[in-house]
């Protein structure tokens, strides 16, 4: 069995939630005040998800870079790995902001994406 | 020398100055112009690549550069001017602007009313007076950001942050992506500067420790930073001496606050509260100079840009109505107060008019407590009452109430942070 301590981020009050689960399935979820933060501790617990944030070189502008997102939360444990993919992309102007720089990153499904705008 | 005529010329294009721009055109003012030192506008957003933004506004969780992208887009539908590459010298009492533009030099601007939207600086060594040598590898965390986010520069390998505010912890899991080995973050507070959601998201997701009540009391190294000397703080925050321990690292982060970017309201005779730093401002943003309005980061430090954003449409609005002389006359004034556990008030006080107003009254407390009431009242009369579970000097809170609320032989609203028992 394992056991994790999870701090509830859903609103300020930020309850620690204590789960307890085993092979992918909850057993016990407490410390919780609310529905929200019962639901976000038992995600937290069994698949925890981050949108992903980075730069990317850009060509051909002043700026010599281009923020870039991940459109939806891509895995946590999957985020090193998908930092290694964008470390190696090079974007190219004209870019404009949610232009696809990555498609389907690691076979995620998840596109990396330009957050700023460059001509 | 180059002249300019406009009705609301704004200081500053941040997310404050672009939200009064906008909201100022939208009032009907005409000729709406932002002064911006910068090459571009967003402010400090541009080189906030990480998400966390707009939540309260749009709902969505945005990256900085996403947020300031939309005010830009609407900036430019409106008709909206800006001067860019032009840093402002001086602000008149009259409104007079003078401003050094790289193309025009020495540029007067003549503006019926003036939005200051200046944002804010971060302290820095010499702000907090840590001891020992002076090598390379020291920066702000801000600075930091700025160098990795905009400029594609790699600051250091091993690195120690000292305070726990958002930027620092920011700052600490880019760097972590980026290969590099962040050490511990410190922080001299027995709690968090910042917000819950990045301990969380940034120091606990990649096990980074976070030494509360812990302060860094030594620098060494010579050409570049070696180590720091950390030790534990007692009760009055002195360091303990035989905690001390050596962290060798080769960069010293410091988020250790922000100060608003007053040097211009400060020549320009407009009064500043001690407290915050910034301008005293009434519920129109409006300064002790009636023509000078302010919003953002330079009246008081936000956590959150969705409030500089609310808070700047009020001052563009303002704004704008004062250059079209349809500004509302003001019958009398309300002081505001800050009670039991309130450090301070923005605005500073309300000029009343006869419109019945809803107010916001935003307010940092001055210590962490669970279980408290939070209230607003004005002779008898208890404007505001609401009770929450937990209040937190490094999140923002508020209360609301109407001004036709407060009774006729009051001048004053309270507002107190008490302990239930
Ligand atoms: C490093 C850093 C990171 C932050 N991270 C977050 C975050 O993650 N999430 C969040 O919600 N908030 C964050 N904040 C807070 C955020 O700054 C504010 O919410 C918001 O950016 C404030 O907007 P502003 O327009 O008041 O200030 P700024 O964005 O600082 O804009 C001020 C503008 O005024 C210009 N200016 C100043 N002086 C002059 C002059 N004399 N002449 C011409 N132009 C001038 C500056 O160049 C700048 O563009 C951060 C703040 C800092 C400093
Ligand atoms: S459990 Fe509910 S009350 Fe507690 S932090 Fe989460 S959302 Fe807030």
């Amino acid at each position: 069995m394992q056991e994790k301590k999870i701090i509830c981020t859903v609103c300020p009050i930020g309850c620690t939630i204590a789960v307890k689960g085993e092979g992918g399935k909850i057993l016990s979820i407490e410390g919780h005040t609310c529905k929200r933060g019962e639901e976000y501790s038992a995600n937290e617990f069994l698949h925890p998800v981050r949108i992903l944030t980075s730069t990317v070189r850009l060509k051909g502008s002043d700026m010599p870079l281009m923020p870039v997102r991940s459109n939806k939360p891509l895995p946590r444990e999957s985020l090193f790995d998908c930092m290694e993919e964008i470390k190696k992309t090079e974007a190219k102007v004209p870019v404009r902001c949610m232009d696809v720089i990555i498609k389907d990153i690691l076979g995620t499904g998840i596109d990396i994406v330009a957050t700023g705008n460059a001509e | 020398m180059h002249n300019i005529q406009c009705d609301v010329a704004i200081i500053g294009g941040g997310p404050a100055g672009l939200a009064a721009a906008v909201s100022a055109k939208k009032q009907g003012a005409q000729k709406v112009l932002i002064i911006e030192r910068d090459t571009a506008l967003g402010g400090i957003l541009q080189q906030c690549i990480h998400p966390g933004f707009g939540l309260t506004y749009y709902n969505e969780e945005l990256t900085g550069p996403e947020y300031y992208g939309r005010f830009i887009k609407q900036a430019e539908s409106l008709g909206i001017e800006s001067l860019l590459d032009t840093m402002v010298l001086e602000v008149q009492p009259t409104g007079k602007i003078i401003c050094v533009n790289s193309k025009y030099g020495i540029t007067y601007v003549d503006a019926k009313s003036v939005v200051l939207a200046m944002g804010c600086r971060e302290r820095t060594r010499a702000n907090i007076q840590i001891p020992g040598t002076r090598p390379a590898g020291i920066y702000t965390a801000g600075a930091a950001q700025r160098l990795i986010n905009r400029q594609n520069e790699m600051v250091g390998r091993e690195i120690v942050i000292l305070g726990s505010g958002d930027i620092g912890m920011i700052m600490a899991r880019r760097l972590t992506l980026e290969g590099a080995h962040v050490v511990a973050v410190v922080e001299i507070m027995n709690y968090l500067a910042g917000l819950t959601r990045n301990r969380v998201q940034c120091l606990d997701d990649y096990d980074i420790p976070l030494l509360l009540s812990h302060t860094v009391t030594r620098i060494v190294g010579n050409e570049r930073v070696e180590g720091v000397y950390v030790a534990q703080v007692d009760e009055n925050k002195r360091p303990i001496g035989e905690t001390e321990e050596f962290y060798p690292c080769d960069t010293l982060l410091l988020s250790v606050g922000l100060i608003p970017e007053n040097e211009l309201s400060r020549a320009t005779d407009i009064e500043i509260s001690a407290v915050t730093n910034g301008p005293v401002v009434n519920q129109f943003m409006q300064t002790s100079n009636p023509a000078v309005f302010a919003c953002g980061n330079v009246v008081h430090v936000n956590d959150l840009v969705d409030n500089v954003t609310l808070e700047s449409e009020i001052a563009g609005r303002e704004a704008a109505r004062y250059a079209m002389g349809s500004f509302p006359q003001v019958k009398r004034r309300i002081s505001l107060e800050t009670g039991n556990n309130v450090r301070y008030l923005c605005p500073h006080l309300l000029d009343i008019a006869d419109m019945d107003e809803q107010i916001t009254l935003y307010f940092r407390v001055l210590a962490p407590e669970h279980n408290v009431t939070i209230t607003a009242k004005s002779g008898d009369a208890v404007l505001y009452k609401k009770k929450a579970v937990k209040v937190n000097p490094g999140e923002m809170e508020h209360v609301t109430f109407k001004t036709g609320e407060i009774p006729a032989s009051s001048d004053c609203v309270r507002v107190d942070v008490t302990k239930e028992v």
